[in-house]
Formats: C-alpha cells, sequence, structure tokens
C-alpha cells in the first residue's frame, strides 16, 4: 500500500479493474442546520480498497459530511452513493420515496462506522459490544459470532480484555473495541469520525496501528481526522474542507507537501506546529 | 526521568532524626463525637418510654395484636395484597414502557394517544378511578363479545361472573400505575446519550433493536430506584381498594375492627405486615439496581466472569475434541 500511494501521483492512477464502481460517490452534497450552511456542494469520490482523509478546520463540515455518507443526517441537495446504492432513498419513476429506517437499517449494514467518542455500549462487556450486532441483526449463531468477536479483539490486540466493561477500560482500548465492532458487520466501507481526537496524546499510537493495518489489508475507509502523518503514510487521497466546499483535494504527497491553495498551506502550518 | 531528576537542586538533608518514628503508619486518637452519643442515648430512651407505654397499656392489647398477626383472615389479605401489588406494578411497568416509547415516537397518533392517557389517569384521584372501577360493572350489567353497530354477537355474560371487587382493583391500580411509570421511564430513555442510538443505527440495528438492546438497559439503570419506590407506594396504595371491598389487608382488618372495635391493635397489625413487606421488597431492589448498574457499579466483573468461565469451559471442551454443546 506504502508503494502504491507512492505510485499515485494522481488518485485515478490507483490500480482499479476496468469498470470498478466507486465505493462512495457524492455529488453536489449540501446541508444545513437551520440558518447554518454546512455543506455547500461537495464532491466526494472514493474508489474500493481507497483510503480517504478528510482535513480541515472544525465546523468546516468534514464529520457532517461524513455522517451523511451512512444518512446519519440527511442531506438537502444533491445525490449519495455508497456501493452504487443511493442512500435514504428510493427512486421510482424519477421521484425520490423516503425509505423507513429498517430499509435505512440494511444499508447501513455494510457500513462501519467509528465515533470520536467510541459510543461502546457501557452495559455491555468488550466481546458483547462486539457480537451484539452480528447475533441480533444478521441473526448469526451465538457461538459463531462470539468466536468471531474474540478473533476481532484479538486482531486489535485486545485479546486479553475480552470480558472487560468499557469503564474498565482506556481510551485507546476503547477506541479499538469500537473499531472490532464496526468490523464484526463485516463492512464494506468504514468510516471514521475523528477517531483519536478524545484520546491522551500516548494512546493515539495504538489506534493509528489498527487503521493503518486495516489500509494496508485493502479496507475501503473514509477518515476525519488531524492526523497529518496518518494521511501521509496510508492515504490515497485526501480533501481539505472548509467553509463547506472542497478547498483542495488529491494525493497526499501533493496535497500535503506542496499544496497548491493558501488555505491549505494556512491550515497545514498551524496542524503541523 | 534521571535527566530531570539531575536538573532538581538538591533536596535539604535533614540534620536531626525526626521526632517520630516515620516508618509507621499515624496512630492518632480518633475525634470523639460526644454530641452523637448523647443525642443517640436520648432518642433510645423516648423509643423505649413509648413502646413501654404501648406494651402495658391495656387498651392495646399485645397479646391480641401478636395472636392476630397469624389470623387466617390476615393472611388472606396479605396474599391479596401481594397479588395487587404484583399484578399492578407488571401492568403498570408494562403499560409505562409503551406509553413512554410511545410519546417519544416520531409517530403524532402515538403521541397524542400516550400524552391524552397519562394526562387522564394523572389528573384524576385514584381513590376515583378505584370507586369508578369498582362500580363499572353496574354501568355494563352484560358484557358482549361481538362487532360493534353490528348486531353481530359471539356470546355475552354478566358482567358480574367476570368482573369482581379484584379484577376492578388490579385494572384501577394498573392502569393508573402505567401514566406515573410511563414519565419514570421515559425520564430514563431520556438520559441515554444520543450517541447510543448512533452507534446502533451505524450498526445495522432498526429502532426497535436499538430500544430493547441498547437504550432500556441503559434506561433501566435510571429507572430502577423511583421505580421501587412506586412499588412500595404501590403496596400502601392497595389499602385504597378497601372502599371497593378488595379483600385485600386492609379491607379484611377494616371489616374485624367494624365487628370488635379492636382498632388499634388491628392497625398495629396491619402495619406490622405492610413494613415487613416494604422491607423485603427493599433488598429486592437493591439486588436489581445491582443488575442493571452493569458495567457502572461495584460488581461489574460478575456477569463478565461468567462469560469467562464460560469460555474456559468450551476452550477444555473443544481440547478433548468433543462436539461443542452450544450454549454452556
Amino acid at each position: 500500500m506504502s508503494e502504491m500511494s507512492q505510485n499515485s501521483a494522481v488518485l485515478a492512477n490507483v490500480p482499479q479493474p476496468a469498470g470498478t464502481k466507486p465505493m462512495v460517490e457524492a455529488r453536489k452534497i449540501w446541508k444545513s442546520f437551520g440558518k447554518l450552511q454546512v455543506l455547500k456542494g461537495v464532491d466526494l469520490t472514493v474508489m474500493p480498497q481507497q483510503t480517504y482523509v478528510l482535513l480541515g478546520p472544525s465546523g468546516g463540515g468534514k464529520s457532517t459530511l461524513l455522517r451523511c455518507i451512512n444518512h446519519l443526517e440527511e442531506i438537502d441537495r444533491g445525490r449519495l452513493f455508497v456501493d452504487g446504492e443511493l442512500m435514504g432513498y428510493r427512486q421510482h419513476g424519477g421521484k425520490l420515496y423516503e425509505m423507513k429506517l429498517k430499509d435505512i437499517a440494511r444499508q447501513r449494514e455494510k457500513i462501519g462506522m467509528v465515533f470520536q467518542r467510541f459510543n461502546l455500549f457501557p452495559h455491555m462487556t468488550a466481546v458483547e459490544n462486539v457480537m451484539a450486532a452480528p447475533r441480533k441483526v444478521q441473526r448469526e449463531d451465538r457461538d459463531a459470532a462470539e468466536r468471531e468477536a474474540e478473533r476481532l479483539l484479538g486482531q486489535v490486540g485486545l485479546a486479553d480484555k475480552l470480558d472487560f466493561y468499557p469503564a474498565q477500560l482506556s481510551g485507546g482500548q476503547q477506541q479499538r473495541v469500537a473499531i472490532a465492532r464496526a468490523l464484526a458487520m463485516h463492512p464494506k466501507l468504514m468510516l471514521f469520525d475523528e477517531p483519536t481526537s478524545a484520546l491522551d496524546p500516548e494512546l493515539v499510537g495504538e489506534v493509528l496501528d489498527v487503521m493503518k493495518n486495516l489500509a494496508k489489508g485493502g479496507m475501503t475507509m473514509v477518515v476525519v481526522t488531524h492526523e497529518i502523518g496518518f494521511a501521509k503514510e496510508v492515504a490515497d487521497g485526501v480533501a481539505l474542507l472548509d467553509g463547506g466546499v472542497v478547498v483542495e483535494s488529491g494525493p497526499p504527497n501533493e496535497c500535503l507537501v506542496n499544496p497548491r491553495e493558501e488555505r491549505t498551506k494556512l491550515f497545514l502550518s498551524k496542524v503541523l506546529a | 526521568m534521571s535527566t530531570y531528576d539531575e536538573a532538581l537542586p538538591p533536596v535539604p538533608q535533614a540534620q536531626e532524626p525526626p521526632g517520630w518514628d516515620d516508618s509507621e503508619a499515624i496512630d492518632a486518637i480518633p475525634l470523639r463525637h460526644w454530641g452523637r452519643w448523647v443525642s443517640a442515648a436520648i432518642i433510645l430512651f423516648v423509643l423505649f418510654a413509648l413502646l413501654w407505654s404501648l406494651w402495658h397499656n391495656p387498651r392495646v392489647d399485645i397479646s391480641y395484636v401478636i395472636q392476630t398477626l397469624t389470623a387466617p383472615f390476615v393472611l388472606r389479605g396479605v396474599v391479596v395484597t401481594i397479588e395487587l401489588t404484583i399484578i399492578a406494578m407488571v401492568i403498570g411497568v408494562a403499560g409505562g414502557v409503551a406509553l413512554a416509547v410511545m410519546r417519544l415516537s416520531p409517530n403524532p397518533v402515538l403521541k397524542a394517544v400516550a400524552w391524552g392517557y397519562i394526562w387522564f389517569f394523572r389528573g384524576t384521584p385514584i381513590l376515583v378511578q378505584i370507586i369508578f372501577w369498582g362500580f363499572a360493572g353496574s354501568l355494563y350489567p352484560t358484557i358482549f363479545l361481538g362487532l360493534p353497530f353490528t348486531g353481530i354477537v359471539f356470546g355475552h355474560a354478566a358482567t358480574g361472573r367476570l368482573y369482581g371487587a379484584f379484577v376492578a382493583a388490579i385494572l384501577a391500580l394498573g392502569l393508573n400505575e402505567a401514566a406515573y411509570a410511563a414519565e419514570l421511564v421515559r425520564a430514563g430513555i431520556i438520559s441515554v446519550d444520543k450517541g447510543q442510538y448512533e452507534a446502533a443505527h451505524s450498526l445495522g440495528m432498526s429502532g426497535g433493536l436499538t430500544m430493547r438492546l441498547v437504550v432500556l438497559p441503559q434506561a433501566m439503570r435510571v429507572i430502577i430506584p423511583p421505580m421501587g419506590n412506586e412499588t412500595i407506594s404501590m403496596l400502601k396504595t392497595t389499602a385504597l381498594v378497601s372502599v371497593i371491598s378488595g379483600t385485600d389487608l386492609m379491607t379484611n382488618v377494616q371489616q374485624a375492627y367494624a365487628q370488635n372495635f379492636k382498632t388499634i391493635p388491628l392497625l398495629l397489625v396491619a402495619s406490622i405486615w405492610y413494613l415487613a413487606m416494604t422491607s423485603v421488597m427493599s433488598v429486592g431492589q437493591y439486588y436489581l439496581e445491582r443488575h442493571y448498574g452493569r458495567g457502572f457499579g461495584l460488581k461489574e466483573t460478575e456477569a463478565a466472569e461468567k462469560r469467562a468461565q464460560r469460555r474456559a469451559k468450551r476452550a477444555v471442551t473443544e481440547s478433548k475434541g468433543r462436539p461443542n454443546s452450544g450454549r454452556g
């Protein structure tokens, strides 16, 4: 993957079989909260197995864009497709129909999400957190779900914390449980909403390592983060959002090393200072 | 770390040995709380004097109280009181959860129905409701099963045969409790963090599953203490059904003192039983709170330990090559 990102002078150069459909295709997304316009016609295309990093100042719209992808926020204008499916609506005879919550839930099954505040279920142990959705949503057998949960927690380095409650785990450990929980649904796409922002500085590394391994393993990821180092190392593409628009986007060794836009330079100088 | 230490100015060494043994923990004489001892003594004395005067008062008739504590009519009343409390609370909690979920649902019809129900049942006195349900039988002397306004009837029965004082009491207490429980459950649901819904939704959980698996178990932790309070309150409220001869403890005691005029001794008997029952309930509440405090309280590893043991057992079974029995 690291070789690949070096090769990918342009995003389109990431090797893709001909005719591959994008995993995420956001076209001209507009979103407002009351009078506040948060997104103003944002485009985003993420191909399968790519890691895409969204950067930008607070309030720039990057988290909102991420939350629109799995329809936690409804968009006002534009179209958002995940794996070729229009999110949240059914198109029929040139008209859009709102989907039932049940059908939206089915769409979300293939999109894992990791939150800034972890949002683990506090009344369940680590292993119960991970196996809850496979058991209850995908109706997996309990033993199978538990084994898979144990395997995933081992994968994120928590094999010895299976029966711990979230309150007994450090922030970094909780976030890794949260990643395992999202992976347990075997998602095609993983969304990370500032996954390391609530962590003590010394715990950031353990979470980033898990994410790097995921990216190298071929997972499609959209990551909102301030970790420029992470973006440089694993991202196939980055986009800087500010004021609800994409200021600059492209491969990390262009955008982050020799940015074209003044705004990007300013942002990077502040973040890296 | 060591370089940091070296950078610090040297700590001045004490020239003389301290005037105490610094290898031992502090062993001081605790502060005496004389006021507490004096006030406790006064309270105990007053309590003793009160009990002594009751014990030696011939009108209280202690031997009658002791003898009546286990009289059949009292025990029958106790059983009915417990039955009423349990059934009314089951209806109340189930109805309360349903009403709370309805009130918080985006569906305006459900919302309005729940609001109207709570408005009515919380807004009229429980005594009025008990008497109403007690006499509802006279409102409709016969009960039909059929389609309204069509004349199609599958069967009918005299109301009195289906609907006695016990059923009326349960309806009155249960339906009233549901209105109060709904507000408690709603408070509990609201206390659960929004991020929990988002996490559940992003895992593909539907609204119902999110509620059942994620939100309600966490809400329970907040709901249990006030709900225990409601249960204890309910146990005592059952005494009100004596107005429709609900055959509970209070009804039976009342009927007894209406005949033998031993009012105070019989009220003592009832009070002792009510106190005993509420005391037992407080113990039950403690265990319920502990169960729903999973992941929050002191006993947070208990459930986890069970799972760990189960896992260890499974590992042993698998290493012996036997087929896995599944749920262990």
